[in-house]
């Protein structure tokens, strides 16, 4: 992989996808053997800056760093903070002058990883920015796909739930199509952005036209947030009519997988059953994000 | 003085003749008049550009832009007359304020400056602003800038009070509820960005408020930058019924499409935002038919800081004083979507009319208000040359014809370019 940056997975080749899920795939093996120590990143050093809460995504991104053997800072910043103090670009310029050689940024708005990744000399990953991207999250859903079914091309995808907000659908829907993939929509039409058939989504309008012969089926999570602005009435009237249960799995193909980018709001985008059941990867994905930042890391380091 | 052997845009036609002002008039136009004179060989005359739609940021932001860097930048675009809106620091919305910006831009003495007074006081949307004090102290116009009067109550005493003073209100159309903090048009691109979109309806339901008031009413009413399809529509309608209705655009919207904010260049974010290339090819119709009368830049300056962060967090709008011939001569009339006449009317005589001022034409008797240009030649636009403090533009590196050569106003050499 040539590039500086991990900004998104609209950029990327599927040649370069390609590249990071392979060596994604060795150190998924390496991790479950417990092997924790390589040192392609000894001597690097990477902040993680994160202006939105998360738990799993920067603990993942972290570790990932640890276990290549570089040094880590975590820095959190309020998203207050964003509005009130040091702007993202002087902050950029701060921790570059520091000589870092990984920002590792999460943030509420869409574009903030590329203003970073045009003020700073590290390298930049991005870790979620508004509803923008997510590709380290579509990297390790696809990881997961890879090792199930041992390939991605001819998988039928569905995704379900909040499309509108979601960065992670985005990144899926470009780094699926891109390894040929089909992916299939389905969300509230309150929560259903335009243009998707244009980007290559297959845009459905139920549940069941959603799953029907789907190999992956993926629920995002629902905030409650979105309730209040008035996208739908109640958790419980989304569960009903839009949540993914047994039922609707019926259409999907035996045996297809149950994921989701977590943390999941049990009994609402996918059913308590299908969670714990045996067809779920929710668990085995957060190994695979391990896993994957490490191959991103990796990659983006070696070019030096 | 005498301005000689130009392609002069006449109200009758393109003639090549000299024009003789004297005290700030014109006062003779001929096809050749002795004397000495400036000669303006291979440059096309225009009536003074004006521009009803700028903002000048001062007082309060003149890390923004600020009266003389603001009437610096008019003249090199061409401009004679401006309008400034009155979202400054105090707001525009008493007769001090008015007062002050006369003043200043008297002191500065480049181009002709008319305030436009707030609608309601310090565009809080609650009571009426000082409107009778401010048409004595020189505004020209009423707008509550960046956003609709949401009251509709409040909106319709405000035409029936300001039509009392002889003013009328330019209506900046938006459905706060609706557009909701979004900054780029809802479609494809909010998607692909993941940035927060308006849908056209947010412009459009204000645009048809205003129709509808200003039908009922029996009053006039300007429509500000008209970015949508369906806004075009309403407003060709809304005259073909009969309703005192006039309408601007900018040239970023008869320009550019959405496809612009793809790279989060913040210099593309502006309010209303870039639509689709439907509605650009709708706003070019509605400039050729008639339905949109003016063309306008909501010239709006921004400091550097104020523009390099998150696009959600960048402040909204495009300086273009200096772009604003040049675009809309290479996308207007080199596409051959307007005459050179045409583009004299949208520029010069059509805000002179909607507004009441003087100008707007090459006649004898009039203001000697004149614009030199080069159809021919191209530049590109950069910046960095810019006089405005606003170096915000999407336009940069961009090539386009038309170069203003000479702004004369009120008979003196307001702007001569220098090579």
């Amino acid at each position: 992989m040539k590039r500086k940056d991990l900004l998104g997975l609209m950029q990327p080749s599927a040649e370069e996808i390609d590249e990071i899920l392979s060596l994604g795939l060795g150190m998924k093996e390496r991790l479950k053997k417990n092997d924790k120590s390589l040192d392609v990143l000894a001597g690097r050093s990477a902040v993680t800056l994160f202006y939105e809460n998360s738990t799993r995504t920067r603990c993942s991104f972290e570790l990932a760093a640890k276990f290549l053997g570089a040094k880590v800072v975590n820095i959190s910043a309020a998203a207050s903070s964003v509005r009130k103090g040091e702007t993202l670009v002087d902050t950029g310029k701060t921790l570059d002058a520091m000589k870092n050689d990984f920002l590792i940024l999460r943030h509420p708005m869409g574009g903030a990883a590329q203003l970073l990744a045009r003020t700073v000399t590290a390298h930049v990953v991005n870790a979620g920015d508004g509803m923008n991207e997510h590709p380290t999250q579509a990297l390790l859903d696809m990881l997961t796909m890879r090792e199930n079914f041992g390939k991605i091309a001819g998988l039928k995808v569905a995704i379900l739930g909040d499309i509108l907000h979601s960065r992670v659908a985005k990144s899926n829907l470009y780094g699926l199509k891109k390894l040929g993939a089909e992916v299939s929509m389905f969300a509230p039409a309150t929560l259903m952005p335009g243009g998707l058939e244009r980007m290559g989504a297959k845009v459905c309008r139920s549940r069941e036209e959603a799953v029907e012969g789907a190999d992956v089926v993926m629920g995002l999570r629902i905030q409650l947030e979105r309730q209040k602005s008035g996208n739908f009435p109640s958790l419980g009237e989304y569960a009903r009519y839009y949540g993914v249960n047994e039922d609707v799995m019926k259409y999907a193909k035996p045996g297809a997988l149950i994921m989701h980018p977590g943390p999941v709001n049990r009994g609402v985008e996918l059913t308590c059953g299908l969670i714990d059941g045996d067809r779920s990867r929710i668990g085995d994905q957060v190994l695979s994000g391990v896993a994957v930042r490490m191959a991103v890391l990796s990659l983006l380091g070696k070019e030096e | 003085m005498i301005f000689k052997h130009a392609e002069a845009v006449l109200p009758g036609g393109i003639k090549r003749c000299d024009v003789r002002t004297e005290n700030g008039i014109i006062a003779e136009i001929a096809p050749e008049i002795e004397g000495e004179g400036i000669d303006l060989s291979g440059l096309t005359l225009f009536p003074g550009l004006i521009d009803m739609h700028v903002h000048l940021r001062e007082p309060g932001f003149e890390r923004k832009e600020d009266i003389e860097s603001g009437c610096r930048a008019a003249v090199k675009g061409g401009f004679t007359q401006i309008c400034c809106m009155p979202n400054t620091d105090p707001v525009t919305d008493n007769k001090v304020v008015v007062s002050y910006i006369k003043a200043r831009a008297k002191e500065v003495g480049l181009c002709k400056v008319h305030p436009i007074g707030a609608i309601t006081k310090g565009q809080q949307g609650q009571e009426l602003a000082a409107i009778g004090g401010m048409k004595a102290a020189g505004a020209v116009a009423l707008s509550e800038d960046g956003k609709s009067v949401a009251n509709t109550r409040l909106m319709a005493n405000a035409m029936l009070y300001a039509s009392d003073f002889g003013l009328k209100c330019l209506c900046h159309c938006e459905d706060a509820y609706l557009s909701d903090g979004g900054s780029v048009h809802e479609g494809l691109y909010s998607t692909l960005t993941g940035l927060k979109g308006v849908v056209r309806a947010a412009e459009d339901i204000f645009i048809a408020r205003e129709i509808l008031l200003a039908e009922s009413l029996g009053l006039p009413v300007h429509i500000c930058h008209v970015s949508t399809y369906s806004g075009v529509q309403l407003i060709r309608e809304a005259k073909a019924r009969g309703v005192r209705v006039t309408a601007e655009t900018c040239p970023h919207y008869f320009t550019l499409t959405d496809a612009a904010i793809a790279d989060f260049d913040t210099d593309t974010k502006v309010n209303p935002p870039l639509r689709e290339e439907r509605d650009r090819l709708a706003v070019i119709e509605g400039l050729k038919d008639g339905t949109i009368d003016c063309i306008v830049t909501d010239h709006a300056p921004h400091h550097e800081d104020d523009k390099n962060v998150e696009y959600e967090q960048a402040a909204s709008g495009i300086s273009g004083l200096e772009t604003s011939f040049a675009l809309s001569y290479t996308g207007l009339v080199k596409k051959g979507a307007l005459t050179l006449q045409d583009l004299a009317e949208k520029m010069s005589g059509a805000p002179a009319k909607i507004l009441g001022l003087t100008g707007g034409a090459i006649a004898v008797g009039a203001p000697a208000d004149l614009t030199a240009v080069d159809l021919k030649e191209e530049w590109t636009v950069d910046p960095a040359l810019f006089v405005s403090k606003g170096k915000n533009t999407p336009f940069k590196g961009r090539k386009v014809f038309g170069r203003v050569k000479y702004t004369v106003v009120d008979g003196k050499i307001g702007y001569e370019e220098r090579v």
